[in-house]
C-alpha cells in the first residue's frame, strides 16, 4: 500500500497539486483506518488529506481512477459465468440492444452494482478493446457510446420519466431533462472509469496516468480554452483576485518605516512625562501606480482581453487608477463600462454595441488603434501611468506605426505587453512582436491564469519591491 | 518602562518566578476512546442528531476523531458546514465552544486576556508588599480571562470545537491558530505552555472569499462540502420540515438544482429551500408549477436581479417583462 500511496503522491505533484511531506504522511496514517475495499471511503480519506483545494480535486479524481482503479470486477469471473451465459443468449450479435435495455433499468432503479457490471460487459463486447493497442481511452469511450447510442437512451430515459411536453410545462419539462442528464452523467462516469481500469491493467498506471493528465484550472490555456474550460477559469477569477490583493496588501505594508513623525512621538511622551520613549513613524509613502490598458479584443483575443480586465478590475484598489481601452482597428474608451457588480459577460456584449471599436473592417489594425489613442486620449498618460498592450500583435500586414507607440511609452512610466501566443508563433505569418519588442520594457507571453498572476502582481508593486521580485523570479 | 499593554517585558515562554508552571507534555494527559469504530459508524450518529451525511463527510469526521486532526469545512455558504459541528458535538455528547471570526479578530478575543481590572485591584490591596511576591500572584489562573481557544483547551472533559468562518480574519491572525491546531496548546509567555488535558475535536469552516493559508491548510484535513444532490437535499427536507409530502419535497429539491444552475449573485442555500418548503407548506400547495416557483421565487432568491433572471431563465412566466 505505501508503495502505491508514494507512486500516486508522485502522480500528484506530477499533475501540479502541491502535496506536502506532512499531508502524504497523513495520508498514510489516515489509510490505517480505512476499509481498503471501499474504494470511495479511500478516495474521500486520500482526497481530505491530500487535496486542500477544491479547485484541485477533478484533477485528484482522474488520478485516482487511474492508481486505485483496480477494484475486483464486479463478476466472479472475468467475462465468464453469468456474463457468458448472457452473452450465449443473444449469439451472434453482440447484444447491444441488451445491454442498452438493462443500462437504462438499472439506471432508473439506481442499481449501482447491477449498472457496473452492465457497464463491464459493454465495455467487453462493444469497445473493441485490445491490449497493447495505442489508442487513448477516450476512443474507446466514445466507441462504445456510438454503439449504445446515447442520444437514444437519453430518449427513452426522458420517457420512462414521463417527462411533460415542453408546450404543457416548461418547467416540467426542463426538471425532467436534467434529471436524465444527471442519470446519463452517472452512466459515463461509470464507463470511463470502467475503461481507464482496463488501460491500466493493460499498461500500467503511470503511463495511463501521463496519457490522462489535465491541466489545473490555473494552466488552461487562455486562447484555446472550451466552453467548459472557459467556465472553470470564471469561477476562479475573482477568489484569485482576492488572494492576489491580500498578498499585494501585505508586501506593501511590510517594507521599511517612514520617516519619523515628530508630532506623534512627541505627543506619545507625554505619558512618559516628557520623555521621548515611544519614537513613532509616518506610514511609509508607496505611490500605487496608475494603470492604463489596451486591449486587443478581435475575434480569439476577446476571452483573454476579458479574463485580463476581469483581474484587474477586481484588484482595482491596488492602483491608484485604472483606465481601460478596447481596440479592434478603432478604439475607445470602455472604462465606465465597468463598475461593482457588473457581469462581465454583458458588459462585453454592450462593448461590441455601444462603443466604437470597429474603424473599417473588424480586422486588428494595431497602428490605427495607436492613433486613435494618441489624438483622443493623450491625456490618460502621466509619468505615474503603466501602460499595458494584451494582444497578439497580429495585424493583418497594416502599418504597425511603431513610432506611435515610442511615443506612448515615453509619455508614461512604463510600457508592458502580454501576448497570450505561444512564444514560439511569435513572428510567423502577420504577428509583429519583435517590431514593437524592443519599444516595450517588457513583452511576456501570458497563456495560462498562473502567468497573468504573475505578471499583475509584478505590475502592482512599488518599483524596488518589484526589482526584488524579478530577481527572485530569476 | 512599559509594554503597549502595561505589562512587564518578558521574553517568551520564560515563566515570570513563581508563577505557576504547567509543563509542556508531548502527549495529552488522557488518551480518549475514539468516538466511533466506523465511517459508517459516525454517519449514523450523525444522522441520529438529524444531521444527513454523505458517505464522504462521515468518512472525514471519522478520520479527524481517530487521527486527532481538525477539518476544515469549505464550500456555499448555507450547504451545512457549521451544522456539522453542532452534529458532531450533539453526536459525541461533548459541549461546543464557538469562535465566531471577524475581521480585527485578535489575540485577546481569540485566546485569552489578563484581567487587568482585577489586576490593579489586587495591587491596591496589597500595599507593601515586595513587587515578586506580587507579581507571582497577579499572573495566576486568577486573573486569566479565558477566550474560547483557550476555554476549548482548558476544558476538563474533551469539548468540540468551532472556529466559524475561518476565511474572515487577516491571514496574519490564522497564525495564532496554529499552535493550537498543531499541538492542541497554547503558550502565555507568563504562565508558560498550557497543554490540553483531552484533546477538542475541531472544525473550522470557510465560505472561500480568500485563499487560506498554506501552513493552516496544511494541519487540516479538507472537506469540501457543495450543495447536496436532489436525493439528498429531498431527505434533509423530509427530516427539517415536519408533514411534508415526499413528492413535493422531491419536486423542490429538483427545482432548486435548477435554480442553482444558473449564474447568480447568490444561489439558494439549503436553508433557504427549507424556508421555501415551509412556505409552500404553509400555503397549502402540493404540486409546484411555474406559476407558484414565480410567485414564491423571492423565499429563495435574495437579490432582485437574480429573481428576475431565474423567472427568465427557467421560463417561468409566460411574456419575459420588459
Amino acid at each position: 500500500m505505501i508503495g502505491a500511496l508514494t507512486a500516486f503522491v508522485d502522480e500528484l505533484r506530477g499533475v501540479g497539486i502541491p502535496v506536502s511531506m506532512v499531508e502524504a504522511i497523513d495520508a498514510a496514517r489516515a489509510v490505517e483506518h480505512v476499509d481498503l475495499s471501499d474504494r470511495e471511503a479511500l478516495r474521500a480519506s486520500l482526497a481530505a488529506t491530500m487535496v486542500k483545494n477544491a479547485r484541485h480535486l477533478p484533477a485528484f479524481d482522474v488520478a485516482f481512477d487511474v492508481y486505485f482503479g483496480l477494484r475486483p470486477s464486479p463478476d466472479a469471473g472475468d467475462g465468464d459465468g453469468a456474463g457468458a451465459a448472457e452473452a450465449a443468449g443473444t449469439a451472434g450479435t453482440d447484444g447491444a440492444d441488451d445491454l442498452f435495455e438493462g443500462i437504462l433499468e438499472a439506471l432508473l432503479e439506481g442499481d449501482h452494482e447491477e449498472l457496473r457490471r452492465l457497464v463491464h460487459l459493454a465495455v467487453d463486447r462493444l469497445s473493441g478493446i485490445q491490449p497493447g493497442r495505442p489508442v487513448g481511452g477516450r476512443y474507446y469511450f466514445y466507441r462504445v457510446m456510438r454503439r449504445l447510442d446515447g442520444d437514444a437512451l437519453a430518449r427513452r430515459l426522458l420517457d420512462a420519466l414521463g417527462a411533460p411536453a415542453p408546450a404543457d410545462d416548461r418547467l416540467g419539462a426542463r426538471l425532467s431533462a436534467e434529471d436524465v442528464d444527471a442519470l446519463l452523467e452517472q452512466f459515463r462516469r461509470e464507463l470511463r472509469s470502467e475503461i481507464v481500469r482496463r488501460l491500466v491493467a493493460d499498461r500500467g498506471s503511470e503511463a495511463v496516468a501521463r496519457t490522462l493528465r489535465t491541466p489545473l484550472v490555473e494552466d488552461l490555456d487562455l486562447m484555446h480554452a472550451t466552453r467548459e474550460e472557459l467556465a472553470r477559469i470564471e469561477q476562479v477569477v475573482t477568489p484569485l483576485a482576492r488572494k492576489l490583493a491580500t498578498r499585494l496588501a501585505q508586501r506593501r505594508r511590510r517594507g521599511r518605516k517612514g520617516r519619523l513623525d515628530a508630532r506623534r512621538t512627541i505627543r506619545r511622551s507625554l505619558s512618559h512625562g516628557g520623555v521621548l520613549l515611544d519614537p513613532q513613524f509616518k506610514p511609509p509613502r508607496r505611490s500605487k501606480p496608475e494603470l492604463v490598458l489596451l486591449c486587443d479584443v478581435s475575434g480569439s483575443m476577446a476571452t483573454f482581453a476579458r479574463f485580463t480586465l476581469q483581474l484587474t478590475y477586481a484588484i482595482s484598489h491596488q492602483f491608484s487608477k485604472v483606465r481601460a481601452f478596447a481596440f479592434v482597428d478603432g478604439l475607445d474608451e470602455v472604462t465606465h463600462l465597468f463598475g461593482p457588480g457588473v457581469e462581465f459577460g454583458d458588459v462585453l456584449l454592450e462593448m461590441a454595441s455601444t462603443v466604437d471599436l470597429v474603424w473599417q473592417d473588424g480586422h486588428s489594425d494595431y497602428g490605427h488603434a495607436f492613433e486613435v489613442f494618441r489624438e483622443r486620449f493623450s491625456d490618460a498618460l502621466t509619468p505615474k501611468s503603466t501602460v499595458i498592450v494584451t494582444g497578439d500583435a497580429r495585424t493583418n500586414y497594416r502599418e504597425p506605426r511603431r513610432d506611435l507607440l515610442e511615443e506612448i511609452r515615453d509619455d508614461a512610466r512604463a510600457l508592458f505587453w502580454l501576448n497570450p501566443e505561444a512564444r514560439r508563433y511569435w513572428d510567423t505569418g502577420d504577428s509583429i512582436m519583435s517590431t514593437y519588442r524592443p519599444v516595450c520594457d517588457g513583452v511576456h507571453e501570458v497563456r495560462s491564469l498562473r502567468q497573468l498572476e504573475r505578471f499583475i502582481e509584478l505590475v502592482a508593486l512599488p518599483a524596488p519591491l518589484r526589482r526584488a521580485a524579478t530577481l527572485a523570479a530569476g | 518602562m512599559g509594554s503597549p499593554s502595561g505589562l512587564p517585558i518578558r521574553v517568551c515562554g520564560e515563566p515570570a518566578a513563581g508563577a505557576r508552571v504547567i509543563p509542556a507534555r508531548m502527549s495529552p494527559v488522557t488518551t480518549r476512546e475514539p468516538a466511533w469504530t466506523s465511517a459508517a459508524e459516525a454517519g449514523d450518529a450523525l444522522k441520529a442528531t438529524g444531521y444527513l451525511s454523505t458517505p464522504g463527510i462521515a468518512q472525514v469526521a471519522f478520520l479527524a476523531d481517530r487521527l486527532d486532526k481538525p477539518i476544515l469545512c469549505e464550500g456555499p455558504a448555507g450547504v451545512g458546514k457549521t451544522s456539522l459541528a453542532l452534529a458532531v458535538a450533539e453526536a459525541m455528547g461533548r459541549p461546543l465552544v464557538r469562535l465566531q471570526c471577524y475581521e480585527g479578530l485578535d489575540e485577546a478575543k481569540a485566546l485569552y486576556e489578563w484581567n487587568y481590572h482585577k489586576q490593579l485591584l489586587r495591587i491596591q490591596a496589597d500595599e507593601g508588599k515586595t513587587w515578586s511576591d506580587l507579581e507571582g500572584d497577579i499572573f495566576t489562573d486568577d486573573f486569566l480571562l479565558t477566550r474560547p481557544l483557550l476555554t476549548a483547551i482548558t476544558a476538563p472533559e474533551a469539548v468540540v470545537l468551532l472556529i466559524d468562518e475561518v476565511d474572515r480574519v487577516e491571514i496574519e491572525t490564522e497564525a495564532l491558530l496554529l499552535e493550537v491546531l498543531d499541538a492542541f496548546q497554547i503558550t502565555i509567555p507568563e504562565l508558560g505552555t498550557i497543554q490540553a488535558t483531552s484533546k477538542p475535536f475541531v472544525v473550522l469552516t470557510s465560505n472561500t472569499t480568500r485563499e487560506l493559508s498554506e501552513a493552516l491548510k496544511r494541519r487540516c484535513l479538507f472537506l469540501h462540502i457543495d450543495y447536496p444532490t436532489p436525493d439528498r437535499e429531498r431527505e434533509i427536507l423530509l427530516s427539517r420540515v415536519p408533514d411534508l409530502p415526499d413528492a413535493l419535497a422531491a419536486e423542490i429539491a429538483r427545482v432548486a438544482r435548477s435554480v442553482r444552475q444558473l449564474a447568480l449573485r447568490k444561489a439558494p442555500s439549503v436553508s433557504e429551500t427549507i424556508d421555501w418548503a415551509r412556505t409552500l407548506l404553509a400555503l397549502g400547495i402540493d404540486h409546484v408549477d411555474a406559476a407558484v416557483t414565480s410567485e414564491t421565487l423571492h423565499v429563495l432568491l435574495k437579490y432582485q436581479t437574480d429573481i428576475d433572471k431565474a423567472r427568465r431563465e427557467l421560463e417561468l412566466v409566460e411574456e419575459p417583462p420588459g
